[in-house]
């Protein structure tokens, strides 16, 4: 599909008017969602406050709960800041469920055959999940650069082969002891297993990763020459060759970089949270990240606490489900609803000061 | 044999809907990528409504009205607002599919009313394609006339010219007079409307009842489908056949092919876009624009102004 359709991207720093202006520009967005959020909930007959105080009880009430939130900031954040990268450079990274799976099997992989300690084994994993995403976000982006078909379908498909792959190891060659089941390999050997903080879901690891990959990817698209490039690719891959950068290098920089920290989602999943590889061991965090990404106006800046909202909104939901027996999908209703209306919101938004701008008087104090 | 065709073109009966329905939306050049979203969530919808009710038709009503409902936010996002038609698209996708879960909880496992089976008169003995084609129920003989009215308005009313002219050369068709985004908007919701009548052909005719991800991935596929057949409905609808030949295949190796059972179901959405990939390669692009007889059933060229916002000012 055509470049001219790309978002329009702003990677203007926060600066004090930008975070209020962003900040004022979510209030009214969240106030809609909230209001759609309690009319759903009155239409199934659920009781509307009592549902809203659950979901924030469920994300934060104690500490295991705020241990199972964080950790599901992890996959978020780590998608998140890779797709920054992808997105920066024009792309749609449809393929980073299949991104995720794959580093999750690359750490399976590892995980399972490798001897030795934690000091050893973990590393390992950990890099193998690294390798196993960055190499299968390879395989959409030469599909791009190369074979000139359109990375969403292309990462579509190579997200079904993904899962596919990852349940043909589960109840082929890695099937448990006796039965093959869809319900997981084996657990893991200890010494591959993420620490956690106490009797809580929290692995200090994980989440240090996760905020380290934040950062780099701030940095990355703030100081360097190569986010300056990567983004004069993503704006117009033409004039950008034409200024001399080499735009397929770039491309598939940015599908490695992102392919990179979706695997290392992947390896967390399966080595931190679960113990062991299940089919669904993305848990759908790779679409939500998107999501978050839209959300953040593709920022970096704006990922971490964005995407800490929307884990809490998911833990939280879960709650909803084992007490008010309501379906745990009203999360993701949430967090579809809010994203929607702050996009149609923000193109209500430019288009409002657009028609202002053409007024010669009332176009003085913009913004 | 005739009854392995038969269920061939049951299967690919509402991925022809979304096909063609979502085929004139980007021939006048709005992508809805919210197809996904759209088939779930009508799919829903539609056996909810069909199920208070009592009734088939108030079930495909509702299920071509939250078709329409999808569309018209897409095309209102991209028309109105400028928005990037993918983003909204995805976004909707999302929602709309945690909404078909959420609302449809109480749903699950219910039985409800079905389209009924009708034998053509006269047709169906026609030897061989009267047991494939015309022993079936009316969702598929509506999926018929929905491919033959699409393709002989696209290719040969000047209102179909006219739908083309939009998702090519906007600008020159608003210097004729044309009113650009009034028609995009009429056809996108259009297009909604036959995605949802995708859905309540799964709920109420091909699959039914509903239960969580009863569509699952088959939006996507819809939407490579329509690459897949360039832009044609007639294309497209051959491209909902293979994919359906695909599905029935997987199904009956599934006895066979004990060991990897389990991911057979997935087998025919793997291939689908995988053919999609072979037939953008570059090598295979140069030998269908060299010879005009493989162009006709290979090429595809997205319509050039597809995705594109277009400002009369």
């Amino acid at each position: 599909m055509s470049r001219e359709g790309t978002i329009r991207q702003r990677f203007s720093g926060p600066s004090l008017r930008g975070i209020f202006g962003r900040a004022g520009s979510l209030l009214l967005p969240i106030a809609l969602a909230l209001v759609v959020t309690l009319l759903l909930l009155l239409l199934i007959g659920a009781p509307p406050i009592g549902s809203l105080r659950l979901l924030w009880t469920g994300a934060v009430g104690s500490p295991g709960k705020l241990a199972d939130t964080v950790m599901a900031w992890v996959p978020l954040a780590l998608a998140g800041a890779g797709l920054v990268v992808t997105f920066t450079a024009g792309l749609w990274n449809i393929g980073i469920e299949g991104q995720i799976v794959a580093g999750a099997v690359a750490a399976t992989g590892v995980a399972r055959v490798v001897p030795g300690s934690s000091a050893v084994l973990i590393p390992l994993t950990l890099a193998a999940g690294v390798v196993g995403g960055a190499l299968w976000a390879l395989l959409a982006g030469v599909l791009k650069t190369r074979g000139n078909v359109n990375e969403i379908f292309g990462g579509l498909g190579l997200d079904f082969v993904a899962s596919g792959m990852a349940i043909y190891l589960i109840i082929g060659p890695w099937k448990r002891q006796g039965i093959a089941s869809t319900s997981g390999t084996d657990l893991f050997r200890r010494e591959a297993w993420l620490s956690t903080v106490g009797t809580t879901s929290l692995v200090p690891l994980a989440v240090a990763l996760a905020v380290l990959a934040v950062v780099l990817v701030y940095l990355l698209m703030r100081g360097t020459m190569f986010g300056l490039r990567l983004k004069a690719v993503g704006k117009n891959v033409t004039s950008a060759r034409l200024l001399g950068i080499p735009d397929e290098r770039y491309l598939l920089a940015a599908f490695a970089t992102c392919g990179a920290l979706a695997g290392l989602a992947g390896a967390i999943q399966a080595t931190g949270v679960q113990h062991k590889l299940i089919p669904a061991i993305s848990g759908g965090f790779g679409f939500l990240a998107i999501l978050v990404v839209l959300l953040a106006g593709f920022r970096a800046a704006w990922i971490a606490p964005i995407a800490l909202f929307f884990a809490g909104v998911s833990i939280g939901a879960t709650q909803l489900q084992l007490r008010l027996n309501l379906n745990s999908a009203l999360g993701g209703v949430i967090q579809g609803l809010l994203v929607l209306i702050v996009i149609l919101a923000g193109g209500w938004q430019q288009r409002w000061r657009s028609r202002r701008r053409r007024e010669p008087e009332a176009g003085a104090e913009d913004g | 044999m005739e009854a392995t065709l038969a269920s061939i073109v049951a299967a690919a009966t509402p991925l022809v809907y979304a096909a063609v329905g979502e085929t004139i939306g980007e021939r006048a050049g709005v992508i809805n990528l919210s197809l996904e979203g759209t088939i779930m969530l009508s799919a829903m919808t539609g056996f909810a409504a069909g199920f208070v009710t009592g009734s088939a038709i108030v079930g495909y009503a509702a299920a071509m009205g939250v078709g329409m409902l999808l569309a018209a936010i897409v095309a209102f996002a991209s028309i109105q607002m400028r928005l990037n038609q993918i983003a909204v698209g995805f976004v909707l996708t999302l929602l709309a599919v945690q909404l078909s879960t959420f609302l449809g909880d109480s749903y699950v496992g219910e039985a409800g009313p079905q389209v009924p089976s009708l034998s053509i008169p006269l047709l169906e003995r026609i030897p061989f394609l009267g047991a494939v084609l015309f022993q079936q129920n009316l969702s598929v003989y509506g999926s018929y006339v929905a491919v033959v009215a699409a393709a002989s308005f696209i290719y040969r009313s000047r209102r179909g010219l006219i739908l083309r002219g939009i998702g090519e050369r906007p600008e020159a068709a608003f210097a004729r007079g044309i009113p650009v985004n009034r028609l995009r908007y009429l056809y996108t919701i259009l297009g909604g409307a036959l995605a949802g009548m995708a859905g309540a052909a799964f709920s109420l005719a091909y699959k039914l009842g509903w239960r969580d991800g009863l569509t699952t991935n088959f939006g996507w596929i819809a939407l490579a489908i329509v690459i897949f057949g360039g832009w044609n409905p007639i294309r497209a609808a051959f491209g909902a056949y293979l994919f359906g030949a695909l599905q029935v295949a997987a199904g009956k190796l599934q006895p066979v092919l004990t060991g990897i059972s389990q991911i057979l179901p997935l087998m025919p959405f793997v291939l689908m876009i995988f053919a999609l990939v072979l037939v953008n390669l570059r090598p295979l692009r140069d030998l269908w624009d060299s010879h005009p007889a493989l162009r006709a059933v290979f090429a595809s060229e997205p319509p050039s102004g597809l995705g594109t916002a277009f400002h009369p000012e």
